[in-house]
């Protein structure tokens, strides 16, 4: 029951206030909160990624391929003991220095072509980069969304894992079992899979934009935005759950450990 | 009997002793004489990988105590390695316990070739393996596991082709009502009403992200619509790469409309990075600007919800789309339209209804109709047996 003496849970503690003001109205308080975060943030980051990123992918490897190339093989050697370099940088492993030299600086190029849309005149040069950007994302995201998205949700709607086991989801098992032993969880059991394969259908017809949603796709279209729609709300249950608990550990925060009225 | 006690005394010292009265030092015959040697060791290049690894097995070694039938006296398998085709020894690559009948060797260089050794240790001696024949690491091109996603890109990028062919033919494509976007113009209508900005957030996604390519595409025939109505468009970014396409994707509509003037970079700008100083900020600013509609298109997270309750509390038209799952709920909740995951990709197609994206659209919808016709076939097949989803995969 002691309240707390540490600076920064007082800090922590009147910036939640500040931000929890603006459920009143937005105020200058919330106003300077929102600023502080803003900036706090995005200097934070910038930290983040030149110690993360530039430094250890960049900066190191480049100043290590330089060294190796212009240095005889014992004078890396103590220039390695002397930088306690363990182990080679990636590209160093892979490449000959001219090599990592030229690996890395195109890549930096295309970095730093990004910063000439501050320059009107060569602006037109950043698009190279963006053009980049965006191939190889789309190209490296293809197969990996085709396997997770389309493959594997494919397999899931016809049969599922117990275990080592591989079981239809449609099974006549089930209904045996469940004709031998009525009951709701067998009941449950033998229908849960014909259901989920019926709604994967009619969500799918849902999605269909070539043709007018009438007759039986229309029918279908129909179910499926109902399977959405449970679906959505069993979702919105759950993750409403999840942010009142986020609510829980903000108060928790204020009256355990700033005012210590909790134990 | 009294004159042969301290002979049998002598005699079970001497048994019990390891060191003789002679010096000789006599060994534990269980422990310490050397196991047998593993047999059948076989080296395999470990397919479907950049050439790295090499799989070792063996049969264990008689004595190996999981095998039970020997001394049981094998406490380790030490591997030995050298490069095939070199005068260089064999030097220790690893071990691993007794009872192990296998090795990876991932330190490998592409393409080289390996000659092994397994030796099972009792502690002291170990009896190694005849050498394996040589193995070579291949770097494998293609990983065999993943013709499905082959065939499958292929097939539908042929569809999204020939329908993209037929569309810049001339061939009318029809394309159903989606209600979200059709009140996209009835939202600007009304910004241009009151005179007052739209906003566009395009989400925390970077540009690998799906929702975000399609955000950005709609954000083009929004930037069309509002240069047009001569509406202020502000649009707050939170990665950086989105920021530098998304205005590149403005400045290229107004162009496309002749209204390169009403172009201002300054309405498209970086926030920052953080998830709930970007949710704090894109807040603050909706309650100063007081924009009349609020899109939401791209990938969110647990920003959404606060994001759409203070927009739905400044008064303004909300319409949002996302393919987050655990979002689309609070969207459908706060806001006045949403478009549900497939919508958000087909948006732009819809608005535009240039060739080029409805014949990308149809073809969507076929790769559709072929996997909703898997699914039925599938269940069919695997009815009777589980083998067809087992190709599927790959697995």
């Amino acid at each position: 029951m002691e309240i707390s003496t540490d600076i920064w849970v007082w800090i922590a503690a009147i910036f939640t206030l500040f931000i929890y003001s603006f459920l009143y109205k937005d105020n200058p308080l919330y106003k300077f909160a929102e600023h502080v975060m803003v900036g706090l943030s995005t200097g934070y980051y910038t930290a983040i990624v030149f110690h993360t990123v530039i430094v250890p992918d960049f900066w190191e490897p480049l100043v290590h391929s330089i060294s190796k190339f212009t240095m005889s093989p014992a004078e890396f050697s103590s220039y390695a003991i002397a930088n306690e370099l363990t182990t080679l940088p990636t590209v160093l492993q892979d490449f000959s220095p001219v090599v990592a030299i030229i690996m890395l600086l195109i890549p930096a190029l295309l970095g730093l072509m990004l910063f000439t849309r501050f320059i009107p005149k060569i602006s037109w040069l950043s698009r190279f980069s963006l053009a980049f950007i965006l191939g190889a994302g789309s190209g490296l995201a293809i197969p990996n969304s085709f396997q997770t998205r389309i493959l594997e949700q494919l397999r899931g709607t016809i049969v599922e894992d117990q275990g080592s086991i591989v079981v239809p989801l449609f099974s006549i098992d089930a209904w045996r079992d469940f004709f031998s032993a009525p009951g709701i969880g067998t009941f449950f059991e033998a229908v849960s899979g014909p259901l989920l394969i019926i709604g994967t259908l009619c969500v799918l017809a849902y999605f269909f934009f070539s043709k007018e949603h009438k007759g039986v796709l229309g029918g279908a279209a129909k179910a499926g935005i109902w399977f959405l729609m449970i679906g959505f709300g069993a979702s919105f249950g759950y993750t409403v759950m999840a942010r009142v608990s986020l609510l829980i550990g903000r108060m928790q925060f204020l009256l355990t450990d700033w005012l210590g009225i909790i134990d | 009997m009294n004159k042969l006690l301290p002979a049998i005394v002598v005699g079970l010292l001497f048994l019990a002793l390891p060191v003789a009265a002679d010096g000789i030092e006599y060994l534990d015959p269980l422990v310490e004489l050397p196991p047998a040697s593993p047999v059948l060791v076989i080296a395999e290049d470990v397919p479907d990988d950049v050439g790295e690894q090499i799989n070792l097995s063996w049969s264990l070694s008689f004595d190996d105590p999981a095998v039970g039938g020997g001394r049981g006296n094998v406490i380790s398998y030490t591997i030995m390695r050298k490069e095939a085709d070199t005068d260089n020894e064999f030097k220790v690559l690893g071990a691993v316990e007794a009872g192990n009948g296998q090795y990876l060797d991932t330190t490998c260089e592409p393409d080289s070739s390996y000659i092994y050794l397994v030796g099972a240790s009792n502690g002291n001696t170990v009896a190694f393996s005849n050498p394996t024949e040589t193995t070579i690491a291949s770097t494998h091109f293609m990983h065999s596991q993943r013709w499905n996603i082959l065939i499958g890109t292929l097939i539908l990028s042929g569809l999204l082709l020939y329908f993209i062919y037929t569309a810049r033919k001339g061939k009318e494509l029809f394309i159903r009502r989606i209600a979200g976007l059709d009140a996209v113009e009835e939202a600007l209508g009304r910004a241009t009403e009151m005179g007052k900005p739209i906003r566009y957030v395009s989400g925390l996604g970077g540009m690998s992200d799906v929702a975000t390519i399609a955000s950005v595409n709609i954000l083009g025939q929004v930037a069309r619509k509002a240069a047009i109505y001569e509406i202020r468009l502000i649009v707050p970014c939170f990665d950086p790469i989105v920021l530098a396409v998304e205005r590149e994707v403005i400045k290229e509509s107004y162009l496309d409309v002749g209204r390169p003037d009403a172009y201002d970079p300054n309405d498209v700008f970086f926030v920052t990075q953080s998830q709930f100083a970007y949710a704090a900020a894109v807040n603050g600013i909706m309650l100063r600007d007081r924009p009349a509609t609020n899109f939401y298109m791209g990938m969110f997270y647990a920003e959404s919800l606060i994001l759409a309750e203070t927009g739905a509390s400044t008064g303004a038209i909300q319409i949002a789309g996302t393919d987050a799952p655990a979002q689309i709920p609070f969207f459908i909740a706060a806001c006045d339209y949403c478009i549900m995951g497939e919508e958000l990709y087909a948006a732009s197609a819809y608005m535009s209804r240039e060739p080029l994206l409805l014949g990308g659209l149809k073809g969507q919808d076929w790769a559709k109709f072929i996997i909703g016709a898997m699914i039925v076939v599938g269940v069919i097949v695997s009815f009777f047996t589980t083998s067809f989803a087992e190709f599927l995969t790959g697995s």
